[in-house]
This record gives structure tokens, sequence and C-alpha cells, in this order.
């Protein structure tokens, strides 16, 4: 069933990326080729493929649960939130909570995951701000 | 002649301070790496490039500092193979085979040693096969015009699949995955943008490293969320290694498997879309029919440990082979590698012998003396390596994600980067749950730019005339081998495919 579905996401992909494509405004200027030919190539062997996989499916794989799944989500989510907070925070402490929630999510108990995220965040602070002298974000207290 | 002398000015450059440095630090990065189930070479070798850039290494150094890690990592796997039945990496699935159950009659050590000493063999076979192949094969390659590099990348992706997939058409789609990823931007020839939806971001291509750190590293993240796989592997066995050093019968009695296996290694990494895992596999295979006489294969036998090993390091040497010399990479690995010299403006292929052979000598040098490093980093030190498993992937993981942020924090400064790149870690972990292979997706966006501008550049030369694709003999036979590379796999790989898959899981999709 998953290679079902994925095969279907894959030919709506396909026909977007055609659809895509023919909005490409084209130069006056143009090789013999042109900007459209690659991606429309593309597009018909992706969609062929997509085609192969909905109609011939693999077994189906083991997806988590739910609550699995969830907490996948709620990783990416952090994430995001340290790629968004990180040149408003500062890389120390953005490092640092980010790293604890990882590591707590990964079963570490939650005084020790504290310690765990502020030392990964000042270890790799020490070793590629001071030591390798990298630029790393630079919050409103300067680290 | 020529060939020694190049080499020798390859040893000028390769032992200054700074790149024996760098060869040590990448070895033992490497071995690290490599050791720790999670971590195997493509993933080791992705969340260091941003960082070889960021700190401002120039093209050889940086080359050296990661082809370290790669050869490292080759070494590494089988250290908890053997002691664990867990494959660090994914070459090394065939070492448990033979290496747990010698771990198990107390022969650990003696395993640890002599795989070790087999892994060296084998590199420094495929490095002197590399020394001997890639300047053949760049002779051969100036004989290629645009539409013949059109045909050699597509070869590249029909066979890549080959191996590293069950499914052909899972293995086409991710091809066409990175290839309709490396189409966005502006277009190199007419300057129009393409599928940019107006995203000022999206104007000059998406950066091939984001995608390449979020698919390798970020989704192995993901992974181990989802498996809750917290605790060290390593935490509930006892690792006992015991006397460091192999019998001299046993190294005498396995010299001619590691000879063989070398060979054979180097063979199956040069062809396209092998790499190292296959090279294990079948000098594994290989010696089981040719000497395994009394059935001791699968027990214990230290041919057993000493073939995977030499094969996977010969198959990791012979993997540069195509990659230098052409530009097409034949394994997850050296598609990273492949990367890198892209991004520091170095176009590999028969050029790159011409214009930057400090760089291409300089890095065969350092292969051999990081070989040597290795060497003794593996023997005599091993037990440090083998206290590295104890390291729980619920510390290490945040590690490997905080640094690949690091690493493309430090490149662009934009955030927008890191959103782009946790995307395509999630992306990655849906697409490994449903087994399709990366490697073809990397290839993909890497290769993307320069397949279209040769198809482009073939078809503008003769005027639009699209028949100038198969215009040439050469051209014809590279398109029949991808056309029978694509379709005998339907046929006769599921075979190969069904024994190689039956030990890996969400791993087999960043196969090397």
């Amino acid at each position: 069933m998953s290679d079902r579905i994925f095969g279907a996401v894959g030919l709506c992909l396909a026909l977007f990326y055609a659809w895509a494509t023919l909005q490409i405004q084209e130069s006056f200027l143009s090789d013999a080729v042109g900007p459209k030919t690659f991606p429309l190539v593309i597009a018909v062997i992706l969609g062929l493929s997509s085609l192969a996989i909905l109609l011939k499916p693999d077994p189906d794989p083991v997806w988590p649960g739910l609550a699995r799944l969830a907490e996948i989500l709620a990783a990416a989510v952090v994430m995001i939130l340290y790629a968004e907070f990180l040149p408003i925070a500062g890389f120390l402490i953005a490092t640092a909570f980010a790293a604890a929630y990882l590591t707590w999510r990964l079963g570490t108990r939650p005084l020790q995951s504290l310690v765990v995220g502020v030392a990964t965040s000042i270890g790799i602070y020490v070793i590629f701000k001071l030591v390798l002298g990298l630029s790393l974000a630079s919050g409103p207290f300067g680290f | 002649m020529d060939t020694l002398i190049s080499l020798a000015d390859g040893f000028q450059t390769a032992l200054t301070f700074e790149n024996l440095l760098l060869a040590l630090l990448g070895t033992f990065l490497g071995t690290m790496m490599g050791a720790l189930p999670g971590l195997g070479p493509s993933n080791g070798v992705a969340i260091l490039i941003p960082l070889a850039f960021t700190l401002g290494l120039g093209a050889t150094p940086s080359l050296i500092l990661l082809t370290s890690v790669y050869y490292g990592a080759m070494y590494g796997g089988r250290i908890s193979s053997i002691l664990l039945n867990i494959p660090g990496d994914e070459p090394a699935m065939m070492t448990c085979l033979d290496g747990y159950p010698m771990a198990k009659k107390g022969m650990a050590g003696e395993a640890l040693s002599l795989s070790g000493i087999a892994s060296f063999v084998g590199a420094f076979i495929a490095t002197w096969g590399l020394i001997l192949l890639a300047p053949q094969l760049v002779k051969f390659a100036l004989l290629f015009g645009p539409a013949e590099y059109f045909a050699l990348f597509a070869l590249a992706f029909a066979t890549l699949g080959g191996v590293s997939s069950t499914n052909q058409a899972k293995s086409a789609f991710a091809a066409m995955l990175g290839l309709g990823l490396a189409v966005i931007g502006v277009d190199t020839q007419t300057g129009v943008p393409r599928l940019t939806f107006g995203e000022v971001h999206l104007y000059d291509g998406l950066d091939f490293l984001v995608a390449i750190v979020g698919l390798f590293a970020l989704s192995e993240v993901f992974i181990f969320l989802e498996h809750r796989h917290g605790e060290s592997s390593a935490s509930g066995a006892k690792v006992s290694v015991g006397r460091l050093t192999p019998p001299w019968k046993m190294v005498k009695e396995t010299t001619p498997t590691m000879l063989r296996s070398s060979f054979l290694g180097f063979i199956a990494g040069v062809l396209p879309g092998a790499g190292a895992s296959l090279g294990s596999f079948i000098s594994y295979s290989m010696e089981k029919k040719l000497v395994d006489r009394k059935g001791t294969f699968g027990t214990g036998d230290p041919r057993g440990v000493a073939a995977p090993e030499a094969g996977n390091n010969a198959a990791a040497g012979g993997a540069l082979v195509p990659m230098l010399a052409l530009g097409v990479p034949g394994s997850g690995t050296t598609a990273v590698l492949l990367a890198v010299l892209l991004s520091l403006n170095i176009t590999p292929g028969p050029l790159l012998f011409q214009n930057n052979p400090d760089v291409v000598w300089g890095l065969i040098a350092a292969l051999f003396i990081a070989n040597f490093m290795l060497l003794a980093m593996n023997i005599p030190m091993v037990g440090l390596f083998t206290r590295v498993l104890m390291i729980p992937p619920r510390i290490l993981m945040p590690i490997v994600a905080m640094v690949s942020f690091v690493g493309i924090y430090g490149i662009s400064g934009s955030s927008f980067d890191l959103l782009v790149m946790i995307g395509f870690g999630l992306m990655g972990w849906v697409l490994r749950k449903l087994d399709v292979p990366l490697v073809p997706i990397i290839l993909g966006t890497l290769l993307g730019n320069t397949m279209e501008n040769n198809l482009r550049r073939a078809v503008t030369i003769s005027n639009g005339d699209y028949s100038v694709l198969v215009g040439s003999p050469l051209a014809i036979g590279l398109w029949t081998v991808a056309i029978v590379g694509f379709i005998l796999p339907l046929f006769l790989g599921r075979f190969v495919k069904a024994r190689m898959h039956a030990r890996r899981d969400d791993e087999g999709s960043i196969a090397d």
C-alpha cells in the first residue's frame, strides 16, 4: 500500500514538475535545445518510474506507530525552531536547548540531558569557534 | 617512469606538516566513525565537508582530510562487526559472518589484527591499482566529446541502481529526483530562472552540500529517534580483546586470500554503481567457493575475516578511479567526495590530471601515508576504538545533528539553508523507509548541470540535430552498456541482492 501511495505522489510530482517546466519564460536568445527540454525529459522518466512503482509495489515497510511518528515530527519542529532562533539567541543558547531536547528524546534522563546539552554546546563552541576559528551565530550576548 | 616522477611530486605535496596532521586527524576520525554503528563513510564524510570549507582548507588538504576519513571508515567498520556482531557501517556487513564467531571463540584480538592487516593489503593494492589504471582511463576519456559525456552520465545513473537497490524503478525515481533538483535555479545558458517560484534564495540553485548533509546525516538522526535506539550497542556485551597480534601461521595462511580478494574488490570498486559493499560481498562469496573445503566459513574461519576486509578496502580505492578520471563516482562516498571537488571549483575528469596534477598525486601519496597510519592505529591502538563503541547514540546523535547545523550555517550563514537541510533530512527518512536509494539523488544533484550542459553543447554544435547523441561508435557503446546495465539486474540481480539485503535494513539506502 505504501508504495502505491508513493507512486501516486511521485506521479503528481512528475505532473507538477512538467507543469512548472512549461511555465519557464523562454528568452529570445536561446540555444537549440532550450531550457525546457531537459526538465521535461526528467518529468517523463519520473512519471514512468512512479507508474512502475504504483503498478508493481514492494512489500510494505514497517512504519512506526503514531507516537513515534509524532516524535520525529516534534524533532523536526525543534530543529526548525533552532534554525530560526539561531541568529537571534546566539549559538550557545540555541544549541544547548536543541541538543538537550534531542538527547532527552533519545532516552537520557531530563536533568542529565540538560547537562549533556550544555556540554555539547560548549564543546562544539570551544572546538569550532575558539580552536578552529569558525564563525558561529552570535546572539545578543556575543556568543 | 612518468608515473613514478609524478608520485614523487605527490609525496612532496603530501609530506607537509599540515597535510600529515590532516591525514592523521582524518584517519582517526574515520576509524571512529566507521566503528560507530549509525555513522558510516558517506555520512561521516558528509558532515565533515562543510567544516573543511569553513576552515578555508585548499583543495589538496581538504581532499586529504576527507579521503583519510573514507579509508579510515573502511577500517573502522570491522571493529563492531567482530566484537558485537553489528556492522559498524554497510561494507563491514560480511565481516560479521566469520569475525563474530572468531570473537566468541576468544580470538577477538587475532580477528581484529588480522582484519587490520587485510584492510591494509586491500587498500595498498588498490592505491597501486589507482595509480596504474586512472591515467589509462584518462587517455581514454580524452576521446570523449559532449555527446559521449552525456551518454556516460546516463550510464552512471542506469547502472547505479543495479546494485544499490532492490527495485530499479525506485533507483530511476531517485536519479530523476536528484536531476530535477539540480535544474532549480537560473539556467546557465539562457539566464532564465527555472522552477524557482519567485524565491530569491533558489536563484543560485540548491546547494548540494545542504542536500547531502540533510539526506545522509540528519536522516540518520531521525532513524535513531524512530527506534528510540539510544543505548550504546556495547553496553550489554563485554568487550574483551585479548592478544593483539595474529599468529604468523595465520597471516601466512590467509595471504593468498587477501591478494585474491584485494584484486576482486578493486575491480568491483571500479565498476560504476558497485562500491565497497559489493566488493566485500563478492570477495567473501568467491573465497567461500574457492577454499572452503571443510565448511568452516561462517564458524570463525580467519580467511572469512580477511576476505571481506581486503575486499572492501580495495573497493574503496577502486571507486576513486572513475571519480577522479571521469568525474563519475560509482558509490555513495565517492559521490560525496565529488561534491567536495565541485565546491572547490575543481572539475574532476581527464583535465584534472592535466591542470591539477598536484591535487591528484598529492591525494594518491596521502592515501599511501594514511594507509600506513591506519595500520599503526588499527593494530596496537585498536583497544582505544573498542572503547568508542561505549558512546551511546543518545549522546552521539545530537552531536551529529548539531555539527551538521554548524557546518552548513558556517558556509552560508543563512537560516534558509538550515530549513532546506531539515526538509532533506525528513525526505531522506521517508525515502529510506520506502527503500529508495539516496545515492542516485545525490549523484543527480551533483551531475545534473554538467549532464544538461553536455547535452545542450552536443546538440548546439550539430545545429539542433539530436541524432548526434548516438553519432559515434563510442556513444553507441556507452548507451548499450547503459541499457544493458539497467535491464540486466531486473532479471539477474534478484539473487545477489536478496543475499546482500538479507542483513541490511535501514542502512541499505545509503550503502557504499
